[in-house]
């Protein structure tokens, strides 16, 4: 276990110390007075447990595969961009382009998130990229989804607004996205369509949902009782009529 | 709908040469050339189940002549079976179908208002824009020494090709030690070592088979230069060549992982492109094979779809963003080099993208190829490189930044003139694209994304790919970089230089023939009868 204090320490130097103390075997890093400093993490291949006090910057856990980052107050933008694999919990809110390229791993976000959340999300085989919002979120969540779980609980956010902004799924063409509450029609994409959930869903959904409760201390709840449906795209061919052969 | 679209070309066939060996029919990788045979057999399928229609029938089987037969309908003049055929028994001609003639009503555009009416879809084409616009390259030429100045003998003397692509400092600084010897003091950029100014663009697996991105590759090692896996992730088949290899990061993301950016040589950031500027990718699920699938990491027969932007780039401090995302992912160990598509407002962007803090800028002009386009857009969108190249070099010197970075040019590179053209113009290094693939067979028949190439190059049918040797296809393309650089060295040497480094930029060796007033403005360069100096 190291511990780092980050005040006043520029992005490149602090991400620099990290490198080396994970190059030198160090599993378990504490970042105090973090503010703003960007790529924690960035690229990091080994599963070490990185906890962040403060505010990290843009592009946190970017590129990376397999450490766990745990966030305890608000995050930035771009957190998990095309991340491969690992764990990002974040204790508070999250800026815009969360998740874009997602490939595997899991984000628990407690409260709300901004816009292009879960943009071109993909799944691998056994990679299964997971993002869980316990607030609302902004436009063009899970636009371009090509696959993965994105889930968003409207529960715990401070924004006074709807679960979601426009242009939901927009694009989307392959995973699924589980929202705790029936989305305005007009909002959403026209490649995606509402529907209940199935025995399948309510196995998959619940132990995140658990994960979640465990992960912020907050009531796990229950899947048979909350108003929980899911998008799936139409197809997952959205565009294969578009062009003269 | 039937269709009354005419055939772009007629087979002819000398059926006293044909020895029906077969090798055509074999070859043609889109099923324009058949036996007779076949078609008799297609027929009388036709009639399956129908016993009165197959008595007729196979009364008159022994009077259907077992010959090869060309369907003109489906022949794109790729000229596979031309080149194969033993017995030079096959000609392909443009058909000889007259229409009233027109200025304006070109058959090609009668043609494709009536795909699109029978169709109601976009256009899809390949390779380069082929209209006949006004070609720069053609109209300057190089300087040469006479007398006064000699000329240098390439063949005796050293000609250096060698190029760094990356970021020059401003300055050097030096420690100086007692005993008077110097070291360098100043941390140089990360640099790529080439032996001469010639790269491979970007082509992905999916877009081209995997035997031409080896053949890339393998050639791109021996030749010390660099190919470029374009958006369609690494091939594990590729990793032996990863040194000479310059991944992308595209706006799908697609196979980018840690690993990924660590196993390449540089990594580029693929904005634009100069056959479709402002438009993203589409490789459909049909091409998204078992293997594709593993290299883009998405499933098999899903459609690959990148984005028209990076939604994560909406402005250069944005661009700024991931280009620092992928340095440090990298610990700053590798150059970053940004590929934009040739626009008109090209040389700020240009200048954008060096301060955001990228060690290599790609442009690419409207000449520049595709695995697939819209048709519309490769022909209608972009500028010329040669205007591009030269107002971005002119920017970025005027802002004091040109050093920071370096300069790949691309798009309709066709010759070592005009590699040297553009490095006069100020290119580090130019990346051909189009002439790599011709090199190693393609006859530019524009059908990339139907994916029936029969030359094996832009397929992924395994009987089509496999018919491509990588390498002899890789010996094919050194040949071909051999043969450049060393008429790069003669046009040195004519110049009187003994490096491409006092070319670069060097506009005072270019004059213009046929230029006006306003484009020799543009372009920097003097027309042809100024002297030094004048």
């Amino acid at each position: 276990m190291i511990e780092m204090d980050a005040r006043s320490l520029p992005y490149r130097e602090l991400n620099r110390l990290i490198r080396e103390a994970v190059n030198a075997g160090e599993d378990r890093i504490r970042l105090r007075n973090v503010c703003g400093q960007r790529y924690i993490g960035a690229g990091l291949r080994r599963p070490v447990h990185i906890e962040i006090s403060g505010v990290p910057g843009n592009d946190l856990g970017v590129f990376m595969d397999g450490p766990t980052i745990i966030v305890h107050n608000n995050a930035q933008d771009g957190v998990g961009n095309t991340m491969n694999d690992g764990l990002i919990v974040i204790n508070g809110d999250a800026g815009d382009v969360v998740g874009y390229g997602m490939r595997g791993g899991c984000l628990f976000i407690r409260g709300d998130v901004g816009y292009r959340v879960g943009i071109h999300m993909k799944a691998y085989k056994d990679q299964v990229p997971v993002i869980v919002v316990g607030g609302t979120a902004g436009d063009f969540f899970g636009e371009y989804m090509a696959g993965g779980i994105m889930v968003l609980l409207g529960a715990y956010g401070r924004a006074r607004r709807a679960l979601a902004g426009d242009y939901l799924g927009t694009g989307m063409h392959g995973g699924v996205i589980y929202l705790r509450g029936r989305p305005d029609p007009d909002r959403l994409g026209k490649e995606v369509r509402a529907f209940d959930l199935d025995a399948g869903d309510a196995g998959l959904l619940q132990p995140l949902l658990d994960r979640f409760a465990a992960y912020f201390g907050t009531e796990p709840l229950d899947v048979a009782r909350e108003p929980f449906i899911k998008l799936i795209p139409v197809s997952h061919r959205p565009y294969g009529r578009l062009y003269a052969t | 709908m039937r269709s009354i679209i005419p055939p772009d070309f007629v087979i002819r066939i000398d059926h006293n040469k044909c020895r029906r060996c077969g090798t055509c029919v074999r070859g043609c990788g889109f099923g324009a050339l058949s036996f007779a045979r076949s078609l008799w057999d297609r027929s009388l399928a036709i009639f399956k189940g129908q016993e009165d229609m197959q008595k007729v029938y196979s009364r008159l089987e022994g009077y259907i002549p077992d010959h090869v037969v060309g369907d003109n309908t489906r022949c794109v003049q790729c000229h596979y079976c031309v080149t194969h055929c033993p017995e030079g028994a096959i000609n392909i001609e443009p058909n000889p179908l007259a229409y009233k003639a027109s200025h304006h009503w070109l058959p090609e555009y009668m043609r494709n208002v009536w795909l699109q009416a029978e169709t109601g879809g976009v256009i899809l084409t390949g390779s380069g824009n082929d209209k006949a616009y006004f070609s720069y390259f053609d109209h300057m030429v190089l300087d040469a020494c006479q007398v006064t100045n000699p000329s240098i003998d390439p063949l005796r003397e050293p000609m250096e090709l060698r190029t760094y692509l990356g970021s020059k400092p401003d300055a050097l600084e030096f420690d100086r030690f007692p005993d008077g010897r110097l070291r360098l003091k100043t941390r140089l950029a990360p640099q790529l070592r080439l032996d001469t100014p010639i790269v491979f663009a970007a082509m992905s697996y999916g877009a081209i088979s995997l035997n031409a991105q080896k053949a890339l590759a393998m050639a791109a090692k021996e030749a010390g230069t660099l190919m470029n896996t374009g958006e369609g992730g690494l091939h594990k088949d590729l990793y032996p060549y990863a040194d000479h290899v310059i991944v992308q990061v595209a706006s799908g993301r697609f196979g980018v992982n840690a690993e990924y950016l660590e196993r390449a040589a540089a990594v580029e950031i693929k904005i634009g492109q100069g056959a479709k500027p402002g438009i993203g990718g589409h490789l459909p699920g049909e091409k998204v094979t078992e293997d594709v699938s593993q290299t883009r990491m998405i499933p098999v027969g899903t459609d690959a779809l990148s984005p028209a932007p990076h939604h994560d780039i909406y402005s250069i401090e944005d661009l700024a963003q991931l280009i620092y995302a992928i340095k440090e992912a990298t610990a700053y160990t590798k150059p970053v080099s940004v590929k934009i598509a040739a626009v008109h407002n090209v040389a700020a962007i240009a200048s954008g993208i060096a301060r955001a803090g990228a060690d290599i800028i790609y442009i690419d002009g409207f000449r520049g190829g595709t695995g697939a386009s819209p048709l519309i857009i490769r022909d209608h969108v972009g500028i010329p490189i040669e205007v591009a190249l030269a107002a971005v070099d002119e920017r970025l010197r005027q802002e004091g930044i040109r050093n920071r970075v370096s300069i790949i040019a691309a798009g309709g590179i066709r010759h070592s003139g005009d590699v040297a053209k553009a490095i006069a113009l100020g290119a580090d290094a130019v990346a051909v694209g189009t002439a790599a693939l011709v090199a190693m067979g393609c006859h530019v028949c524009q059908k990339c994304y139907t994916g029936n190439c029969s030359w094996g190059i832009a397929t992924q049918r395994p009987e089509l790919v496999e018919r491509l040797d990588p390498e002899k296809a890789a010996e094919r393309l050194v040949n071909l970089l051999r043969g450049w650089s060393l008429e790069l060295k003669e046009i040195l040497g004519a110049l009187g230089t003994n490096a491409v480094e006092s070319l670069r930029g060097n506009r005072e060796r270019l004059r213009g023939v046929g230029l006006n007033e306003q484009d020799l403005r543009i372009l920097g360069v003097k027309p042809a009868g100024v002297g030094i100096g004048g």
